[in-house]
């Protein structure tokens, strides 16, 4: 067989991977790889971006939007180090990427040589697994694994580290056609017992209830979910990664989330039931709050691929440890009566007795009633990508998703900064469907250089961004936790995004009125190319309800007083004017 | 407060760069100071086991198990039994000892203690000693009242379930 170079096997690995995407900025120890780059341009489109952060978000928008590996080819030493907060995003979220670092040769290794960082040392807690290259013999095989690793099972990044000597080196290129890791076999069937007991606790439970989780998402089980739901009359409650849940009864699903920031009906239901059955959660605290009153009256089955998932933060009754899919399918072969009307009529009443709601307002945009006309205007199957903190709750509350991997973003980690490049990346992998970004002044500006990506490859995506001079939500604690001391979360010196958008060469559009909000959010859904809002909300608003952290779900602050000192203390000066 | 104690571990892994601090930083993450850890060629070609005794709450080792079984060079992982008397447990230290006043006391001491006398000087000896943790640190308690400890190395703990225990899983 004919011996070819690191640098080669790699793309010839890719091309045997269906990669036809890569993410990533060159650098001295990946030059080599970057070379090889030119011939394969005709097969596998490479985008460029600003900062390696940016890069490796794209993937992981690409993957989200996709369902394949994200891939992302970046230097040794800094080139590596920006990619962390990206990976332990990824990682948090159960996101598959394959990143692949240069590295220093491996003579080199331990000197401290320039550009040389322990990349495996470094990413060794954020990744499902990762591996330093030593020997070019091996490095097909390392590919291979990287890339089943990464897709199977409980989903997660993967970096290979490849040394320049790497590069260069020659060997045969025998690529695996599958993978033999004794040590790694995910179990995929549920227990058909715990299945059977599931079933036998639905038949006499009064109140049962599924929570939704990103896993459902991400193992592309919805419409099973969805059938679930009907057959059996069950209503639904869904996490921040479990969105997109539509039983063909609209009674089923109560939209909006649980958890510290869920509608009071949702945590009502969690609550209340008496049989919760978890789907692919791993019950964040984010979402139980206290354990202790977490679902106090109900009996929880929890699936998940990850063994390691069951009984880490709340009690177990019944633990399946499998593959969503099997799972479902086992729970739909089983044929019986049962009437939860009653229950999920009570329900329904709840939600209509405390709804979710803000106050409406004609003199500020309210962030709710924009994302509420976004949703209006943009078409179901758009995908909505939102930063983190107040932005991504109130898109979370108020916009509707209608299909699974529709709403994306950093759950787990909190990642600000996420939005913008997550974007770019999910609308390269669905160029058909609308991408809309949402993202607060704070998180826009952690990955603004994103901005240049979307101009240099006119990527026809849509930015919001939600203005109000704040890193709100640490503001809103501030209010609420710390008598209104708001320290160093004052951005009243925000530049003009949509001047800024405008240099760079996307059409870009400010507004500051309520009135101004529908046919702003008309024209973002139906202009042809990239384009900005960029939106003055109300500096005032809170993300309501709220369980203030640690406390029960079931006792939510529904209100809270505006601070109107905050009208005063964010001046809306400088370039605002 | 919840219940601190000790646990051995068993962890069959492949022998591959970087796997040791993969499975140590599971423990050390959730607090768990490892007291002991030993590695070597197990009955199987290609993998070696870890031996782990650490220190930490009862209610996270399960948890920290599931986790380790997650690092893909893992194999497998087995508790070893917590009762003292369903298991085997063995440690093996030296221990260079300079002679005082008693020469004839630490001799006797090493006799009674079953350890083995592996060199001799002017001045001092050197005991192997090999049992249980505890049986090792009472040697050492009572020999440093005889002589001058000059220098100690452990192997760290060997262990595993007893046959009848072992069957039982």
């Amino acid at each position: 067989m004919k011996k070819i170079k690191g640098s080669k096997m790699l793309f010839e690995a890719l091309l045997k991977e269906n990669v036809d995407t890569i993410f990533g900025i060159p650098g001295g120890a990946i030059i080599n790889v970057y070379d090889e780059l030119c011939d394969y341009e005709n097969k596998i489109k490479f985008y460029l971006f600003r900062h390696e952060q940016g890069a490796t978000h794209a993937a992981d928008g690409y993957a989200r939007a996709t369902g394949k590996p994200g891939v992302v080819l970046v230097t040794s030493g800094p080139g590596a180090t920006n990619t962390v907060t990206a990976i332990a995003t990824a990682y948090m979220d159960s996101i598959p990427l394959v990143v692949i670092t240069g590295q220093v040769p491996t003579s080199m290794i331990g000197t401290d040589a320039f550009q040389e960082s322990d990349v495996t040392g470094i990413t060794m807690p954020i990744t499902k697994h990762n591996h330093l290259v030593t020997n070019i013999e091996e490095f097909p095989q390392v590919l291979k694994e990287a890339f089943h690793i990464a897709t199977t099972g409980r989903p997660g990044p993967v970096v290979i580290d490849l040394p320049k000597d790497i590069q260069i080196a020659e060997g045969t290129f025998n690529y695996p056609e599958e993978v033999n890791l004794p040590s790694y076999k995910p179990n995929v069937k549920g227990h058909p017992r715990q299945i059977k007991t599931t079933m036998e606790l639905l038949k006499k439970s009064k109140k049962p209830l599924v929570l939704v989780g990103g896993g459902v998402n991400l193992s592309g089980t919805m419409s099973l979910v969805n059938r679930f739901l009907d057959k059996f009359g069950i209503p639904a409650v869904a996490t921040l990664m479990g969105r997109g849940v539509k039983p063909s009864n609209p009674k089923l699903y109560l939209p909006g989330g649980i958890g510290m920031h869920g509608t009071y009906y949702g945590n009502y239901a969690v609550s209340n039931s008496d049989l919760l059955i978890a789907l692919g959660v791993r019950f964040s605290d984010r979402i139980i709050g206290n354990p202790k009153y977490f679902a106090p009256n109900a009996k929880i089955v929890h699936v998940d691929i990850d063994p390691a998932e069951i009984g880490k933060n709340v009690r177990v009754d019944v633990p399946i440890v499998g593959d969503l899919r099997n799972v479902l399918e086992k729970f739909l072969e089983y044929d019986f009566e049962v009437d939860f009307s009653n229950w999920v009529e009570e329900l329904q009443k709840i939600k209509e007795s405390h709804p979710l709601t803000y106050p409406k307002s004609d003199k500020y945009i309210k962030p709710q009633y924009l994302i509420e006309k976004a949703s209006e205007y943009f078409p179901e199957d758009t995908i909505v990508v939102s930063d983190v903190g107040q932005n991504q709750m109130w898109v979370a509350q108020f916009y509707k998703f209608h299909n699974p991997r529709s709403f994306f973003c950093s759950g787990g980690l909190g990642t600000m900064g996420y939005a913008l490049p997550a974007g770019i990346g999910a609308k390269i992998g669905q160029p058909h469907r609308e991408v809309i970004v949402f993202a607060g002044d704070g998180g826009f500006q952690m990955n603004i250089q994103e901005l240049m990506t979307i101009n240099r490859y006119k990527i026809p995506l849509k930015i919001v961004v939600l203005d109000n001079n704040s890193l709100g939500m640490v503001r809103q604690w501030q209010q609420l936790f710390f008598k209104c001391r708001y320290s160093a979360t004052i951005l009243d010196d925000n530049p003009e995004f949509s001047k800024i958008a405008e240099v760079v060469g996307i059409k870009a559009l400010k507004i500051q009125r309520p009135d101004e909000v529908e046919k702003a959010m008309r024209e973002l859904a139906e202009y042809e190319g990239p384009m900005l809002v960029h939106a003055l909300v109300d500096p005032r608003e809170n993300v309501l309800p709220m369980v203030p952290p640690g406390g029960k779900i079931s006792e939510p602050y529904l209100t809270a007083p505006y601070d109107e000192n905050l009208e005063k203390v964010v001046k809306r000066g400088g370039s605002n004017e | 407060m919840n219940k601190k104690s000790r646990h051995i571990v068993s962890v069959l892994v492949y022998n591959k760069a970087g796997v040791l601090r993969k499975v140590a930083h599971l423990f050390a993450r959730r607090g768990y100071n490892i007291s002991s850890i030993t590695v070597g060629k197990s009955e199987i070609p290609d993998l070696v086991r870890m031996i782990i005794v650490v220190e930490g709450e009862d209610n996270a080792i399960d948890q920290i198990e599931k986790q380790v079984y997650k690092v893909i060079e893992v194999y497998k992982v087995s508790p070893i039994s917590s009762n003292v008397e369903d298991r085997v447990e063995r440690e093996m230290a030296l221990i260079k000892v300079k002679f005082e006043d008693n020469k004839q006391e630490i001799y006797q001491l090493v006799e009674i203690f079953r350890g083995k006398i592996v060199d001799v000087g002017q001045e001092g000896i050197i005991v192997e000693i090999t049992g249980a943790t505890s049986k090792i640190e009472a040697f050492v308690d009572l020999i440093s009242k005889s002589g001058k400890i000059i220098e100690i190395a452990r192997t760290g703990i060997a262990a595993m379930d007893r046959w009848d225990v072992s069957q039982g899983k």
